[in-house]
């Protein structure tokens, strides 16, 4: 996986060499040094928790403080701040939340400094989730928190209907579906929904369909090979589902929470979402179905499938003070014991595999092995220093298919070319 | 005698000339914060749209940084290179949203203005209570509106059908023609009010009195005097119509092709960290409202001057007019 990442982005950066000046391939200086107050730029705390991390943080270090600095809720805002911070070099953020998707762009332009190998201690984490903090085979950021797709799905009905299994293929869930719309309390019900909006959430879903068919967006060697027979498979899945009815007419509107609410009401029988919404759906007053629901792998075409992975990594400013504190406050937050805290206290999914088999956790948390499967065999998106404009290029693809304003070849051919041309800047 | 008059004249002279002077010394820091203010902005915009930012990508990974000067590439690009489609798709957005909301705000505002002008109990709160949806935010109106029309909202729940409003299509020019118009008739209706009180009341009974019926007294009497303030209405919304950004984006979403309008481009490249092009759309879109104003003010607008400066002319001999009725009346 660690090469793989890696070579994409040689790829890219070899198709795009040409002409490129000598001066800009010196080795970056990995100078961790400086001690004293420093700052945690991150999304906003909605629990508390990180405060309170913080502050135990602080009681240690009296003389290197860490202030956490909240940055708006949406993720297109906080990219936006860092980068504003590190166009004017700014050093008023020292350590970053990044985003895993965010990698590339933030290594490529030297707004984040590559970690030192001798001082981060990479074992213990999930592979994938050291991966997504990797480009061009250098550490850039520590995982803090990962993200998997699950699939949630109503084991009442599905007992009821004698489907004894969660579907572990395409076929095998509408069958399953089939099964359940014919009994009395299954007819209003719709199939399956995931985030098939046109935002960020498309193009997690599209490269699950597609990964999950056996197809590629990009493939070993970095080159974009999206306009396969397997790719157009999972995408036809999608296209399907939304022609024959299988998903609800109303779910090329839903992102995450609409399709939760969707599932909470008892509108669906599957869902594909995060994790987060296991809590919510086993607590929630409003929630219906309490109690009667489960969670399984995603399922794929042949066999189960492949999720997009998610998360959060931190990594350093390359324009901060006091860097040696930094790496210090970053083993620190991600260390196994602020893992826990932070998955009792959120339910973010850890990065570090350990936690996934501890007793009292897996007790809390049923779902916490099928999670850890599913990070094991995720998929990242596209590693590319302009990954806003690839994840555009994918969500055109998909919506276009699902909306059936264009057939599946088109829409794979035209992103085929729109992603090469994206890949070769 | 003479020479005493032209010495004041030369004196006056003398103190035009000065107060001239001290009139551009006065004048000058005001002019030279609106410089600031107005004009260098502009300027930089301009500037920056001749650039484009260096995105190559080394061996090494590393991006290559540096901006470099495009001249007018990114306007070309805009108007013939990959991005016209886009562009034009947009553009033409924009001007049929400011069209239709515009016209149908314009009647809808005159209708709320003619009921609120009527005199009858609880006037005060119709007319506070109009301006509500005038008072929220245009963010915070399209998170209400897409409530009402998310699958399972008000809106198909009225309807009995299932219409994705926020998806791909004419519902979603729709939805945002409607939340616009809820939005900003008020506002018309407002203005035209101020103009509506501003006409005498003997006007009226002098119709009265030639036994013209309502529909005549609306199209010869109400719409004509109150027309100054009406324009300038329509003027306003016009504008606001062709900057829209915050109500498409919120209700239906970026990148949208069915009501992706000018604003949204900027907005997108920016993000992108693409200011070259980012700037160009604002200085195509700056030139366009300066083009529709100039227009405007110059086809209708001048019209508005004219009319309030010959109404001052005309002033007296109108007042005249009531008074000659009742002479003739009185006569009779």
């Amino acid at each position: 996986m660690l090469a793989r990442g890696g070579a994409l982005v040689l790829a890219l950066a070899l198709l795009a060499a040409c002409g490129n000046g000598g001066s800009e391939t010196e080795k970056p200086k990995n100078e961790f040094t400086g001690r004293g107050p420093i700052t945690f730029a991150t999304g906003k705390d909605t629990s508390g928790n990180r405060q309170k991390q913080i502050d135990q943080w602080n009681k240690e270090h009296p003389k290197e403080k860490v202030r956490i600095i909240e940055l708006p809720e949406s993720a297109d805002q906080q990219r936006q701040q860092m980068v504003k911070n590190a166009q004017t070099k700014s050093d008023a953020y020292t350590v970053l939340n990044l985003d895993v998707v965010w990698t590339a762009e933030f290594a490529a332009n030297r707004w984040v400094d590559p970690l030192p190998e001798n001082k981060v201690d990479t074992k213990g984490f999930l592979q994938p989730t050291i991966d997504s903090a990797t480009y061009f085979n250098q550490l850039y950021g520590v995982p803090l928190n990962s993200d998997g797709g699950l699939l949630y799905y109503r084991k009442d009905l599905l007992d009821k209907a004698g489907v004894s299994e969660p579907p572990e293929t395409w076929a095998d869930m509408e069958a399953a579906c089939e099964k359940v719309q014919k009994l009395p309390q299954g007819k209003d019900v719709g199939c399956y929904a995931g985030q098939f909006e046109k935002y960020e959430g498309l193009t997690v879903n599209f490269s699950e369909a597609v990964h999950s068919a056996g197809g590629e967006i990009v493939d070993d060697k970095g080159k974009v090979n999206v306009d396969t027979p397997e790719a157009k498979k999972g995408l036809d899945f999608l296209v399907n589902g939304v022609k024959q009815g299988t998903f609800p007419k109303a779910s090329v509107t839903y992102m995450e929470e609409e399709s939760r609410r969707a599932f909470q009401s008892g509108k669906l029988v599957f869902m594909r979402n995060w994790p987060y919404v296991y809590g919510l759906a086993s607590t929630e007053g409003s929630s219906k179905v309490k109690n009667k629901f489960d969670i399984a792998p995603l399922p794929g075409q042949d066999g189960p499938g492949v999720s997009s992975l998610g998360g959060h990594n931190v990594a350093v400013s390359s324009f901060a003070k006091n860097k040696a504190t930094a790496l210090d406050f970053i083993e620190y937050i991600t260390a196994e014991e602020t893992q826990r805290e932070d998955l009792l206290a959120t339910s973010q999914a850890p990065t570090r595999a350990s936690l996934y088999e501890d007793e009292e956790l897996t007790k809390k948390y049923a779902y916490l092995p099928t999670l850890k499967e599913s990070i094991e065999t995720a998929k990242p998106r596209p590693q590319a220093v302009k990954y806003g404009d690839v994840s555009t290029a994918m969500q055109e693809a998909a919506y276009g298919a699902m909306n059936g304003e264009k057939t599946s070849d088109e829409a794979l051919s035209e992103l085929e070319t729109e992603l090469e041309e994206l890949v070769k800047k | 005698m003479a020479v005493g008059a032209a010495a004041g004249k030369r004196l006056r002279r003398q103190h035009n000339e000065g107060s001239g002077k001290l009139a551009a010394v006065l004048v000058s820091p005001t002019m030279a914060v609106l410089g600031l203010v107005v004009m260098y902005p502009i300027i930089a915009a301009f500037y920056t749209s001749l650039f484009q930012s260096g995105e190559r990508v080394n061996a090494q990974g590393f991006v290559v940084q540096g901006d470099d000067f495009v001249g007018l590439e990114n306007y070309s690009a805009m108007f013939a290179g990959e991005a016209a489609d886009r562009f034009f798709n947009s553009l033409f957005n924009t001007t049929f949203f400011t069209v239709t909301t515009v016209l149908l705000e314009t009647v809808i505002g005159v209708a709320m203005a003619l009921v609120m002008h009527r005199a009858f109990k609880a006037r005060g709160l119709v007319r506070a209570s109009i301006l509500v949806p005038w008072a929220i935010p245009t963010a915070v109106s399209a998170l209400l509106w897409k409530w009402i029309f998310q699958p399972d909202g008000v809106a198909n729940a009225l309807l009995q059908q299932q219409v994705l409003w926020t998806t791909e299509g004419w519902q979603a020019k729709v939805a945002v023609i409607v939340a616009d118009v809820w939005k900003t008739a008020p506002f018309v209706g407002l203005l035209v009010l101020a103009g509506l009180q501003t006409i005498p009341n003997e006007v009226y009974e002098a119709a009265k009195v030639d036994g013209a019926k309502s529909w005549t007294q609306l199209f010869r009497i109400t719409l004509p005097l109150a027309k100054p303030a009406l324009l300038v209405a329509v003027l306003f919304r016009l504008l606001d119509a062709l900057r829209m950004f915050d109500l498409p984006y919120v209700l239906i979403g970026p990148r949208k092709e069915s009501v992706e309008v000018l604003a949204m481009l900027a907005q997108d490249e920016a993000i992108e960290t693409r200011y070259g092009p980012a700037a160009a759309y604002s200085i195509v879109l700056f030139i366009y409202v300066a083009v529709i104003a100039f227009l405007f003010v110059k086809l209708l607008g001048a019209d508005v001057l004219g009319a309030t400066r010959s109404q001052r002319k005309k002033g007296p001999k109108r007042r005249k007019q009531p008074r000659t009725i009742t002479n003739g009346e009185a006569a009779a």
